[in-house]
């Protein structure tokens, strides 16, 4: 060992120190100056109701099967917000054509008039972290039909909503243009109150 | 056009960074020419305590005794972090209760990290303790890449003729200059863009519908900004950077993007700036760049052609494909982030690669079989030089010259190191999938038939291999078998070639530095480039064609023919 010139000991004490440092001291350092700056960020972007009532995560989707609010993609997880994972299926595996063909069965139930051929794909495939808040613009005014039968609202209102609550892409280049599901069915309940 | 701008921001930008951040490497990192460097003032009285406290000395070291540091740091740190894992159960900060690792997964994990990989066998939101996921998980991501990041360093020094430096020097450089500011910077940023930085628990929420929703969040700002710097790539989620919470937006996606090839796209800039050959140092820059560029084309292309076998139930006709994937991300900019990941070795991953389209796995695979375009830290530079020393000896003997670099003759005792390195990757990858595909305890695992089965097994390999860490995360690899095989895989994967690269950089520097002349082989010229192109591909597709042909080729000819 003196050859090589490293005691063992000192070794030990360098793991420690740089545990400390970078395994402790930074993320709490992080943690505290987060909460301090940007408090509602750093908890997971709460959406609260009138009562003060938590009710979701901005960022969150959550699962909507009732015919009148707007449905999101799907979700194998059922929007479990304490997991998050998907099936891994490949693009030829059986049982991904299968669930597929279930997701057809669910939209033509609820939405005879619509062609299955002209429902956006995101509204028929299983998302990557199964909570995925999102859906295209498109994948939301294809329900307006289904909605405005269901509230009795008229179609061109719906539009209007969907389209005030469509994002942009970040900075005009980032991402995609997209409806946030939650915040859209929120702004339905408002509208109706 | 606007899709092809969110790709190409990055690109521009990172082009931009390259070369001031690269002489910001070469000049922390010159410490043995006796200059100043920038940060000394601040961060040098630091520096020093820490190896006083530690007990340890900044003499420079040989090569043996610089191995010896290195290989004896990482597997204590291994063996501290692996009894951390089997006791969590039983040690404090664990609020939820989570119980104590089992032996072959705590095995996995703690080479996992350690080695830069970041494969995850165990799950993501319930695996790990607090205190696990801190002192265990993040204090590796800091230790890893400080780990490889010292190792290049202590290369280019030497291929360059300098003396070897101090490994423990290098390494706690490292965190304190480069690893630590860039992550609070970045971390702080993350959170304002929408990521949770608390250690309170989860928050449960009545959802619009009636339903209880349980919400889990954590201290995940900190834990991205190094995830992604630092090329290691192990998700805070088990979903990785597809989870909301862990990319919320465009501007996050590009920002992690930029943060993957930071350090490894500035090295060749620094290596040019440390060897005094500039021009070199831009040439393998721009021929990465471009090799990155033909397989992300492919890569994007392959997910906008969409999944003929859906068609064919009547939907989504001319629609890209969107399994697996994010609705806020284009699907040019997830398969940009698969293309990124496997090319930086980072293994982070916004979309599920299982469900990527053949020929985009295929771009994934190629890239970690190759191991060359670009890298993770530090590990992937070394790499990229052995190439381009392949390329010098394979040219100089076709035309007759003598093969030289940066002025040092490259003769058979180098070359032989260089080839039974070369010879390791495969042989780990092929070898151990073969072994896999044979065993009823490897094939258990697959969970998707035919060739897609045979692309699974090998993309798990290949991962470990390389040090990459994404997976085909179908693959079902929390069983004795996958994590100690794996984990042999990426031990051996990781520190071999190190200790190589050391011995290479030991040798050349014992040797005359020989002066130019009309018939050394130039380096530093476009050609040279295109050379190291054609090394690296006809070289990775002698080894590996016929494992892609049966995998995703396959795959693809019965999917859209």
């Amino acid at each position: 060992m003196k050859k090589l010139d490293v005691p063992m000991l000192s070794l030990f004490r360098l793991s420690f120190v740089i545990m400390l440092l970078c395994g402790l001291l930074y993320p709490l350092a992080m943690t505290a100056v987060a909460q301090a700056t940007m408090k509602e960020k750093a908890n997971g972007s709460m959406i609260y109701d009138e009562d003060g009532q938590a009710i979701g995560s901005e960022f969150i989707g959550q699962s909507f099967r009732q015919p009148g609010f707007f449905h999101g993609r799907v979700s194998s997880i059922v929007y479990d917000g304490g997991n998050s994972g998907s099936e891994n299926y490949a693009p030829g595996n059986l049982e991904l054509l299968d669930r597929v063909n279930q997701s057809l069965y669910e939209w033509v139930n609820i939405n005879e008039e619509i062609p299955v051929a002209e429902v956006p794909i995101d509204l028929l495939t299983n998302s990557a972290s199964g909570l995925d808040p999102h859906i295209s613009p498109e994948a939301a005014k294809i329900q307006i039909p289904r909605i405005s039968a269901e509230r009795n609202i008229d179609e061109e209102t719906l539009t209007k909503l969907v389209e005030k609550h469509t994002e942009g892409r970040n900075l005009g280049i980032f991402g995609t243009e997209r409806v946030n599901v939650l915040q859209l069915n929120l702004a339905l309940l408002e509208f109706i109150e | 056009m606007v899709t092809f701008l969110s790709l190409a921001v990055p690109v521009i930008l990172l082009l931009l960074i390259a070369k001031p951040f690269g002489h910001y490497l070469a000049n922390i990192f010159d410490y043995e020419s006796g200059k100043r460097s920038i940060g000394d003032k601040w961060l040098l009285p630091f520096e020093k305590l820490v190896i006083n406290i530690s007990g340890l000395h900044t003499k420079t070291q040989n090569w043996k005794q610089y191995l010896f540091a290195l290989m004896a740091t990482n597997t204590l740190m291994i063996a501290i972090v692996y009894l951390i894992f089997r006791l969590q159960g039983v040690l404090p900060l664990n609020p939820e209760g989570v119980a104590s690792m089992e032996a072959s997964l705590a095995f996995n994990t703690a080479i996992s990290f350690m080695t830069n990989t970041n494969l995850q066998h165990y799950s993501g939101e319930s695996g790990l303790s607090y205190l696990s996921q801190m002192i265990g998980i993040l204090f590796m991501m800091f230790a890893a890449p400080a780990t490889a990041l010292a190792v290049c360093m202590a290369f280019i020094r030497g291929i360059t003729g300098k003396k070897l430096g101090n490994f423990f020097v290098d390494f706690i450089r490292s965190i304190t200059r480069v690893l630590l500011p860039i992550s609070i910077v970045f971390g702080l940023a993350f959170v304002a863009l929408g990521m949770p930085q608390t250690l309170g628990g989860p928050v449960t929420v009545e959802t619009l519908e009636g339903d209880v929703q349980e919400i889990a969040v954590g201290p995940v700002g900190s834990f991205l900004a190094i995830k992604q710097l630092g090329n290691n790539g192990g998700g805070y989620f088990g979903v990785n950077s597809s989870h909301p919470f862990e990319n919320p937006d465009g501007i996050s996606n590009m920002l992690q993007i930029i943060l993957m090839f930071l350090i490894t796209a500035s090295l060749p800039l620094a290596y040019g700036k440390m060897s005094g050959n500039v021009k070199q140092g831009w040439i393998l820059c721009a021929a990465m760049w471009l090799m990155f560029a033909s397989f992300s084309a492919v890569a994007v292309s392959g997910e906008y052609s969409g999944n003929p076998a859906m068609e064919q139930l009547g939907i989504g006709a001319g629609q890209a494909s969107m399994e697996g994937k994010e609705a806020r991300f284009t699907p040019a900019e997830s398969a940009f982030y698969a293309v990124t990941t496997t090319a930086t070795e980072t293994g982070a991953v916004n979309n599920m690669h299982d469900t990527l389209t053949p020929l985009s796995g295929l771009v994934t695979l190629a890239n970690m079989m190759l191991n060359t375009v670009f890298g993770g830290v530090g590990a992937g530079f070394m790499n990229v030089i052995m190439y381009a020393m392949i390329a010098v000896f394979l040219t100089g003997l076709m035309i007759g010259r003598t093969p030289e670099f940066l002025g040092k003759k490259l003769e058979s005792s180098e070359m032989k190191i260089i080839s039974v390195t070369l010879l390791l990757h495969p042989l780990l990858i092929l070898g151990f999938s073969a072994l896999a595909l044979a065993t009823d305890m490897g094939n258990a695992s697959i969970t998707n038939e035919g060739f897609h089965g045979i692309s699974q097994v090998i993309y798990e390999y290949s991962s470990a291999a390389a040090n990459n860490g994404s997976g085909f995360e179908g693959l079902d690899d929390d069983t004795p078998f996958w994590n100690v095989t794996t984990g042999i895989v990426m031990y051996i994967g990781r520190f071999l070639p190190l200790a190589a690269m050391l011995a290479v950089a030991h040798s050349l520097l014992r040797k005359k530095r020989i002066p130019e002349s009309s018939g050394t082989m130039r380096t530093d010229e476009p050609i040279f480039g295109g050379l190291f192109i054609m090394c690296t591909l006809i070289v990775g597709a002698l080894t590996f064609l016929p494992a892609l042909v049966i995998g995703p080729v396959a795959e693809w000819v019965t999917l859209y023919l």
